[in-house]
């Protein structure tokens, strides 16, 4: 999580951006920079994944294999979601204070960065094997007391 | 996919909602989302029609608790119903550890489940999951309505691998949890097999 933060903030900086979020492709918040307090960050990774997904299905249907970049322009905030690999997306939320060619340069050699980092994480967990499993010793009892 | 983050100590696990078109798979998440402490749950979100017809997705975050010191978070999606939203089903059902079927019993919606299951099965395949085996709980919804298929009926055409099933009233909030809480305890479990 460390270096995915690292790159991140790395990006953040470079780029201009307000805040840059790393999400898997199955909706889940792997990493941030920049302040996103007010944000409802649990909400943005689940649709900005199921963005991505209607995404490369309507690429699927025009006979793209995929869309690599997404922009979506507000009045004073925008949003830029870019391909990491097979299993990250990049969002970036950024302002006036910097420029959509800056961001697009900027999240492509940081996309390709980011990508060996989820993959380097994935043969590390692995090699660590199952043994830090947090689910490995539980009982049925753990889960039951989920709901009292 | 389950995802473990160590260093936050957060486990998150996804549970998608499936079955026919009206069967009340958005209902359940609306009960959950009244009946769940503010602390507990993140926004509810409803990608839906004007006529309130879901059109991608519902989508809750629930934070139950804690095991071994990691936190546990289950978040709910559900798919739309309707037969020609197809290809968003599929979508959602990208990553899940765990579904909900929700039957409607009407007696005139027999045919609907039936299709609505094969149809799982089918969008399940496309993503490396087996209907066979994946965590899965039935929820036969509307019990209180009066042209209803008996509990064994039903079992018969959509339950023969035998999985949990409860009936339930969901406007009413009968059998809402116990239907949760059934899909993920086997979540969890599967998880400690593969752990």
């Amino acid at each position: 999580m460390q270096r995915i933060e690292d790159e991140l903030r790395g990006f953040r900086q470079l780029a201009k951006a307000r805040v840059a979020f790393l999400i898997d492709r199955n909706g889940q918040l792997l990493g941030q920079a920049g302040d996103s307090s007010g944000v409802d960050t649990t909400a943005l990774a689940a649709l900005t994944a199921s963005n991505i997904a209607a995404s490369r299905a309507i690429a699927e249907l025009m006979g793209e294999q995929d869309f690599a970049g997404i922009l979506h322009e507000g009045e004073n905030d925008h949003l830029h979601i870019s391909l990491v690999g097979q299993e990250g997306i990049l969002l970036v939320l950024f302002d006036a204070q910097t420029s959509i060619g800056l961001v697009r340069l900027r999240v492509k050699k940081t996309a390709r960065r980011l990508a060996q980092v989820i993959t380097d994480n994935a043969q590390e967990e692995e090699a660590e094997g199952a043994g830090l499993s947090p689910f490995a010793e539980i009982t049925e009892e753990d889960i039951d007391q989920l709901f009292r | 996919m389950s995802f473990v983050n160590y260093s936050s100590r957060e486990i998150n696990c996804k549970i998608v909602y499936y079955g026919p078109g009206l069967c009340g798979k958005t209902t359940n998440l609306q009960y959950i989302f009244q009946k769940t402490n503010p602390e507990n749950r993140g926004k509810m979100i409803s990608l839906a029609t004007e006529t309130e017809r879901t059109l991608f997705f519902d989508f809750l975050p629930l934070a139950l608790g804690s095991i071994r010191g990691f936190k546990v978070r289950f978040h709910l999606y559900t798919v739309p119903g309707q037969v020609f939203y197809d290809a968003s089903r599929k979508l959602i059902l990208r990553g899940a550890d765990g579904v909900v079927f929700v039957g409607d019993s009407q007696v005139d919606r027999i045919e609907a489940n039936v299709e609505s299951l094969e149809n799982l099965r089918v969008n399940l395949a496309e993503h490396g999951f087996n209907l066979d085996t994946i965590p899965l709980t039935l929820q036969y919804n509307k019990r209180d309505l009066p042209d209803i298929v008996p509990v064994e009926e039903l079992n018969g055409l959509l339950n023969p691998r035998g999985v949990p099933t409860f009936n339930a009233i969901a406007t009413k909030g009968d059998g809402v949890f116990d239907t949760l809480k059934d899909i993920a305890k086997q979540v969890v479990l599967e998880l400690k097999k593969k752990g």
